[in-house]
């Protein structure tokens, strides 16, 4: 129960835990913002403005990264070195280290925002960073990678816990991917330009190795271990099978890194790369279920938690949207699926349905159940969790359900020939058909903004309120000392 | 017997062997691309960028055109009907980074060059609804407003080369241009002569329609109008592409 007041351990550094923590919160007000907008774009496109720095074009990639890297980076900073310490019962070796990955990590996301808007990307998805913040964001990674393997090291339990499997899985991946997918010849040393290692066939290749791995390791095994650790607490019971966790883990691992060439299905390159992806994509769908079942059914038992606790709530269905996006992806990898599919609208609706259904959701979950404790109070307001729950589960049903209309739509007319086999419609007649779709996910991504507003009020009022308790018991302390 | 708790009570053991078990797929998939040839057709036509291109294609990617616009055309009978022949590996060999792309919010460029006239892209690209009424693609005013930067077009061709694209600095790798790609290619590949062959082109084609400007929208269209153009594949058999498959 959310209200539970836990014991304050002075020995963990709690202190690099709340401000990734808030970060993750602002970043994530201020992603979603930029998506609810550039999605407002593709509605109505006046809002572009004529204006460079706004249009949809140079914004994408802030919205990505700032719900991705900004608010899903920030989640996961918090959460694993809130997880490392008090699983290993060990502190952080060095609080200016950690300190150093926060200020790195938000000043590189920020800087990257900044420098899309003025026209500086590699052009390549969710690698957009030029050479310098990538320079930065490296650094930082071995860092963290170094933070959390000494803690790891330094443990005072002869176990390592599940979640840090998954959390030093993440870590070892995202250094992997960042550090081979980046590599880029720059123009000058003092310019920001820069172009990429490898080309055509082989860039695409490298690309999608690291774009889909980074949905398989930042978006997914991360959040598993977030999973792993708040799941099992929020319910107050064992996670439901230790065998299956080792199941869980070394086939996701395993599994996941064979899989990206789905995204190049009809592509220029070899077949056989694309049907080796197709395979594996669905050989995937056990490992995820796997490891679904065992979050949810953790919660066998004390099914009646769900009718008192709304942070349960976001867990479970964040659990089943990570059910359900993980059987359309490999239906999506099937090539016959894939001709339909690829370069519409679903695949967009695909993507929110794993990152606001299962990343945000069990990002919230995490959030609302760590914050009281790290500053030793209870939540503002728990009814408040349940608006926020209803208005993100509406924003995302509203918004899948359209991009499954616009993008199965789209992909159908596009495919259409008429009595005489000419093509039945011209592309721009599929622009025309996805108005108003593109309106209903604009709305709901609107529903999912307003509950992530609901959510920062509320976690504001928790931290605010529980400083100026703090306030109030020192100054009696000291009133009390002075009386003495 | 092995137990799972060798595992996870050693921290490196661990690390180690995570990184054994994510290192299997990304090498099975990626690294036979850097050895078989066989991955890239042999085609003839293919050339790397002239400055003027380069620094249109430099735009594009500035402007997140990826976002929207593939440059990959599938082997399916609509795209074919749609878009023209479908993709060669071949034809992005001097891309870096590749825009393929993931997504068609608006269609498909990999063949785009040629099929408009450049007033139309001028005019199209400045306010695209202004011919397209029904286009949700944002206006982009500013190209015809800015001059070009081209300063530093040698030190950009410059890095180009350090990654493997054919430009020429010394005599003998002009000569092996002229070799591969004729004499009128091997002109526009050479680093040293970067600048005016960037100028010249602009003069001789004039795509902004602006005499005597040089503007952002002048290397933009050149790079729009030459995509998707360089193979004649009149001169192939379909047979053989699927050899490359």
């Amino acid at each position: 129960m959310a209200g539970a007041v836990p014991v304050v351990h002075q020995e963990y550094n709690y202190d690099i835990v709340k401000k990734f923590a808030i970060a993750a919160i602002v970043w994530a007000v201020a992603g979603m913002g930029v998506g609810v907008y550039i999605a407002s774009e593709l509605a109505w496109p006046f809002l572009n403005f004529d204006l460079e720095y706004i249009t949809f074009g140079r914004l994408r990639p802030v919205h990505t990264s700032a719900v991705i890297f900004g608010f899903g980076g920030n989640a996961l900073f918090a959460t694993s070195y809130y997880v490392v310490q008090r699983t290993c019962q060990a502190r952080l070796p060095s609080d200016a280290a950690a300190n150093f990955t926060f200020w790195g990590w938000n000043i590189a996301i920020a800087l990257g925002g900044i420098s899309y808007m003025l026209g500086y990307s590699q052009g390549r998805e969710y690698a957009e960073p030029e050479w310098p913040i990538d320079l930065l964001i490296t650094v930082v990674w071995v860092t963290y990678f170094w933070l959390y393997a000494e803690t790891l090291r330094r443990r005072s339990q002869p176990h390592i816990y599940v979640a840090n499997w998954f959390y030093m899985g993440f870590i070892l991946a995202t250094a992997l991917l960042h550090i081979f997918n980046n590599l880029t010849m720059p123009v000058s040393l003092t310019g920001m330009k820069s172009y990429s290692l490898f080309s055509g066939a082989q860039d695409a290749m490298t690309q999608w190795w690291y774009g889909h791995n980074a949905v398989g390791f930042f978006l997914t095994a991360a959040f598993l271990g977030m999973m792993y650790y708040f799941v099992p607490k929020q319910a107050g019971r064992p996670i439901y099978s230790y065998r299956l966790s080792i199941v869980h883990f070394w086939a996701l691992v395993f599994l996941y890194m064979w899989v990206g060439t789905h995204h190049l299905h009809w592509t220029a390159i070899p077949d056989w790369t694309s049907t080796l992806a197709a395979t594996f994509s669905i050989v995937l769908l056990m490992p995820s279920w796997g490891g679904m079942i065992n979050g949810v059914m953790t919660l066998s038992g004390a099914w009646d938690k769900l009718r008192s606790d709304p942070i349960m709530l976001f867990m479970i269905t964040a659990l089943s949207f990570y059910g359900m996006s993980t059987f359309e992806g490999p239906m999506m990898a099937l090539k016959s699926v894939n001709a339909l599919s690829h370069y519409t609208d679903w695949t967009v609706g695909h993507v929110h349905s794993g990152a606001l259904g299962w990343v945000a959701l069990i990002s919230f979950a995490s959030l609302y159940h760590m914050i009281p404790r790290l500053w030793n109070t209870t939540l503002y307001s728990l009814r408040l969790v349940y608006v926020h729950f209803f208005l993100a589960t509406i924003g995302i049903v509203l918004y899948i359900v359209a991009m499954w209309v616009s993008g199965i739509g789209q992909g159908l007319m596009l495919r259409a020939f008429d009595d005489y086999g000419n093509l039945a419609y011209t592309f721009v007649e599929s622009v025309v058909f996805m108005h108003w779709p593109l309106v209903t996910r604009a709305l709901g991504g609107a529903f999912f903004l307003t509950g992530m507003l609901i959510m920062a009020f509320n976690i504001y009022k928790t931290v605010s309120l529980a400083r100026r308790a703090e306030a109030k018991a020192s100054a009696a302390e000291a009133a009390g000392l002075a009386q003495a | 017997m092995f137990k799972h708790e060798t595992i996870e009570t050693n921290s490196g053991l661990l690390i180690v062997l995570s990184l054994v078990a994510m290192g299997i797929g990304g090498l099975v998939e990626i690294v036979p691309l850097f050895h078989i040839n066989d991955t890239i057709e042999k085609v003839e036509g293919v050339r790397p960028y002239t400055p003027l291109e380069l620094r249109g294609r430099d735009i594009y990617q500035r402007e997140g055109c990826y976002v929207c616009h593939s440059q990959m055309i599938r082997p399916f009978r609509d795209e074919a009907l749609r878009y023209g022949h479908y993709s060669l590996a071949a034809e992005s060999q001097y891309d870096h980074p590749f825009q393929w792309g993931s997504k068609r919010t608006g269609p498909d460029l990999a063949r785009v060059g040629g099929k408009y006239s450049n007033e139309w892209h001028v005019q199209h690209l400045k306010a695209p609804r202004s011919v397209v009424p029904e286009s949700i693609m944002p206006n982009y005013p500013w190209l015809l407003e800015r001059s070009l930067q081209y300063a530093d077009i040698a030190d950009r061709m410059r890095a180009l080369k350090k990654v493997g694209v054919p430009y020429s600095l010394t005599k003998e790798e002009y000569d092996a241009n002229v070799e591969k790609f004729g004499e009128d290619v091997a002109k526009d590949l050479d680093i040293n002569r970067a600048e005016e062959n960037l100028l010249a082109e602009a003069q001789k084609e004039n795509f902004d329609g602006i005499p005597g400007k040089l503007t952002e929208m002048d290397a933009l269209v050149a790079y729009l109008q030459m995509l998707g153009t360089l193979v004649d594949f009149n001169k192939y058999d379909e047979g053989y592409f699927v050899e490359f498959r």
